[in-house]
């Protein structure tokens, strides 16, 4: 169990660690040099002064010292939580800029991603035992999955939003309202949420209901199920045992999915102009605020990096097979 | 109890058309026997079993008729079957090795299979412990998974579950074959051993291996392309087969432990014919060096000496 564990361990810093070094060389070597933009914007024509405020703000961005000090630099404040000074929102620091937004991204992908995964799991061990089911939902399911996630976006914020009116298309609370615990606010917010959070939940919910539906069947042809049935087993109880089974393997996708669902809330965010981190990274390339930019991207890694360790532990609780496989090999 | 299989007709559904796996099989197994079912590879031993106990949707019953003790089993009836599985038939599937649900404890896999037959657990946990122990296993092996187990282990504790409720008839297919020869032994012995202390009525004992079916079991059948070719005592069969299809086995088996399979490929040449659409009369007349006009009408069943059927022109 502890060599497992160790190991897994070891993958998932190296993974961190190529993510943010990655992230490091974003603003570093991108077209785009973040002094010149703030210059640009404060349009100073003297030269002494231009100099000078060269020098201030490339002492700023933290530019004016040799790459490896500013690649250690970066590890260093990264650490502390500090990810450096928006150019966009000057000069507010990127950290507080991201804050601001990282739970809209989470109240849409949380639920969609969980209920999705229960919900289709459900749905397509249901489908596998009707004919009539099997024949309507699965390929509805297929078309569904099939869906880029920011077409079925559109398509929705269009049918229900604009044409039909039932929700409203953009944003995540009415303008005349101001974030607060009150019923009014709270209702106006869910109403603003319905519709990016079910252009995600459908597409994911297809693709984990044809899943199921082909691991269950896959379960019920299996030899224990045609051994207990033998012997006379009920059906209640052969499905019991081909539903937990086929789970383990929608587990495991769960892991495979998470990097494709993220990003696809990402552009759902674009389309609703939901006020995530989605929409932040538009804001950020349209500014060029590469600092943005990179602190948006190492929260998304993060997030996805602690999300497949959950799963992974998850996997390793539920499936009696790596536990002992484990035991022997530790 | 006594179970008659007689002129047994079972077919697969495919998208070829039927597959006629079983097209008149025929035997009688006496109370408390063990009888050997011997033949080639798919020549419906494995069919013959599952008709017995559960039918899966692609098969098909087409004629003939079960009897247990004297009752009519309702073998095409999957609910009617219901009652008798498990309680009264039994069964050891070839695939023993993969039977048990992986991801489930061996104990609990047990104990929700009894519950949902209504067998309290608790009532027959003891007896389960003691079957065990008779097999070479501890209790403690109620608490594992069945990874954890090896392919003799995992063997025996399948033949304890099967035969956990005292079925009146067990069908033990192939339930020695994947074994290595020191378990092969002893999985044999424990069936036999089973079937003295009373905890198996009659058995059909399905098999490759000659020299198993020489040394444990009271009657053999031989079966060719999904019909019995010949049925009697094993002494009487070994000594006197009178099929040619039985001759030609047993005398292209050399020395004891040669399976079937091997032998057919050094004796008996030509190779059985495809059951999708068979060759009407014997099913055996192409192979057969003593063929004759008559063979192309079907040969019956019928007794030549006292317990020894045969269906061939040829046997006097
Ligand atoms: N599900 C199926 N669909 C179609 N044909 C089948 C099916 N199962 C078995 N058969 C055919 O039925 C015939 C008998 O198969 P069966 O499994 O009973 O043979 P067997 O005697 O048990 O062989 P073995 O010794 O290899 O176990 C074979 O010709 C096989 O191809
Ligand atoms: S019936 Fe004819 S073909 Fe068949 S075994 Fe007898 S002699 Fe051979
Ligand atoms: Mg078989």
């Amino acid at each position: 169990m502890g060599r497992y564990l160790g190991r897994k361990a070891v993958l998932y810093a190296l993974t961190f660690f190529v993510a943010v070094t990655v992230n490091w060389m974003i603003p570093r070597f991108m077209p785009g040099d973040p002094v010149q933009s703030m210059l640009g914007r404060a349009s100073v024509s003297d030269p002494q002064a231009r100099a000078a405020m060269e020098d201030h703000y490339a002492r700023l961005f933290g530019l004016d010292v040799p790459l490896w000090k500013q690649y250690l630099g970066f590890w260093g404040s990264l650490f502390q939580g500090d990810l450096g000074t928006s150019v966009w929102l000057f000069p507010t620091p990127v950290t507080e800029v991201l804050l601001d937004a990282v739970p809209y991204s989470l109240v849409l992908l949380l639920p969609a991603i969980l209920l999705s995964w229960v919900a289709g799991n459900r749905f397509g061990a249901f489908a596998a035992r009707s004919r009539w089911l099997d024949n309507t939902a699965l390929p509805l399911s297929y078309l569904l999955t099939a869906t880029p996630y920011m077409w079925l976006g559109v398509l929705l914020a269009w049918g229900l939003g604009v044409v039909a009116g039932w929700f409203p298309a953009t944003g995540a609370y009415s303008f005349a309202l101001t974030p607060a615990f009150t019923w009014a606010f709270l209702s106006d917010a869910f109403a603003h949420w319905v519709l990016p959070f079910l252009s995600l939940f459908l597409v994911a919910f297809g693709g984990w209901a044809i899943g199921m539906r082909n691991l269950i069947i896959y379960e019920l042809e299996a030899d224990y199920s045609a051994y207990l049935r033998a012997l006379g087993a009920p059906r209640r109880l052969v499905r019991r045992y081909a539903f937990r089974n086929a789970m383990l393997p929608q587990i495991t996708g769960l892991a495979l999915q998470l990097g494709t669902i993220v990003a696809g809330s990402l552009l759902t965010e674009v389309v609703f102009a939901y006020p995530g981190l989605g929409s932040l990274i538009l804001e950020a390339l349209n500014n060029r605020d590469f600092f943005l930019l990179q602190g948006a991207f190492l929260f998304i890694v993060i997030g996805v990096l602690i999300a497949n360790l959950v799963v992974d532990v998850l996997y390793v609780v539920v499936d009696p097979r790596t536990r002992i496989q484990m035991q022997g090999g530790a | 109890m006594t179970v008659e299989v007689s002129e047994l007709r079972v077919h697969y559904r495919t998208l070829r058309g039927s597959v006629q796996a079983l097209d008149g099989a025929s035997l009688e197994v006496g109370d408390g026997e063990v009888m050997g079912v011997v033949g080639e590879s798919g020549c419906g031993k494995s069919t013959l079993g599952k008709s017995l106990i559960r039918m899966d949707g692609r098969m098909r019953h087409v004629g003939g008729s079960v009897r247990l003790g004297g009752e009519e089993l309702p073998i095409a009836d999957d609910r009617a079957m219901q009652r008798f599985r498990y309680h009264e038939v039994s069964l050891i599937p070839q695939y023993a090795m993969s039977a048990m649900n992986p991801t489930r404890r061996i104990g609990r896999m047990i104990r929700e299979l009894l519950e949902s037959r209504g067998v309290r657990y608790a009532e027959v946990r003891r007896e389960l412990e003691r079957r065990l122990e008779l097999v070479g296993l501890g209790a403690d092996v109620l608490k594992r998974f069945p990874i954890e187990l090896s392919g003799g282990m995992k063997q025996r504790v399948v033949l304890v579950l099967s035969t956990l409720r005292d079925p009146s008839l067990l069908i033990a297919d192939e339930a020695t074959s994947a074994l290595d020869v020191a378990n092969q032994r002893a999985v044999a012995e424990a069936l036999v051993q089973f079937r003295d202390r009373g905890f198996i009525g009659s058995m059909l004992f399905i098999t490759h291996d000659l020299a198993l079916v020489a040394q444990l079991a009271d009657t053999v059948t031989v079966m060719y392309a999904g019909r019995s070719a010949e049925s009697a005592p094993t002494s009487e069969l070994l000594r006197r087969p009178r099929h040619p299809y039985t001759r030609m086995l047993l005398s292209a088996v050399p020395e004891v432990g040669t399976t079937i399979d091997e032998s057919r490929q050094e004796g008996i040449p030509g190779s059985p014919p495809a059951l999708l659409d068979p060759p009407s009369g014997c099913r055996f007349k192409d192979r057969c060096p003593l063929a004759f006009e008559q063979c192309a009408t079907r040969p019956p069943f019928i007794e030549v000496a006292s317990g020894h059927r045969v269906a061939c022109w040829k046997a006097e």
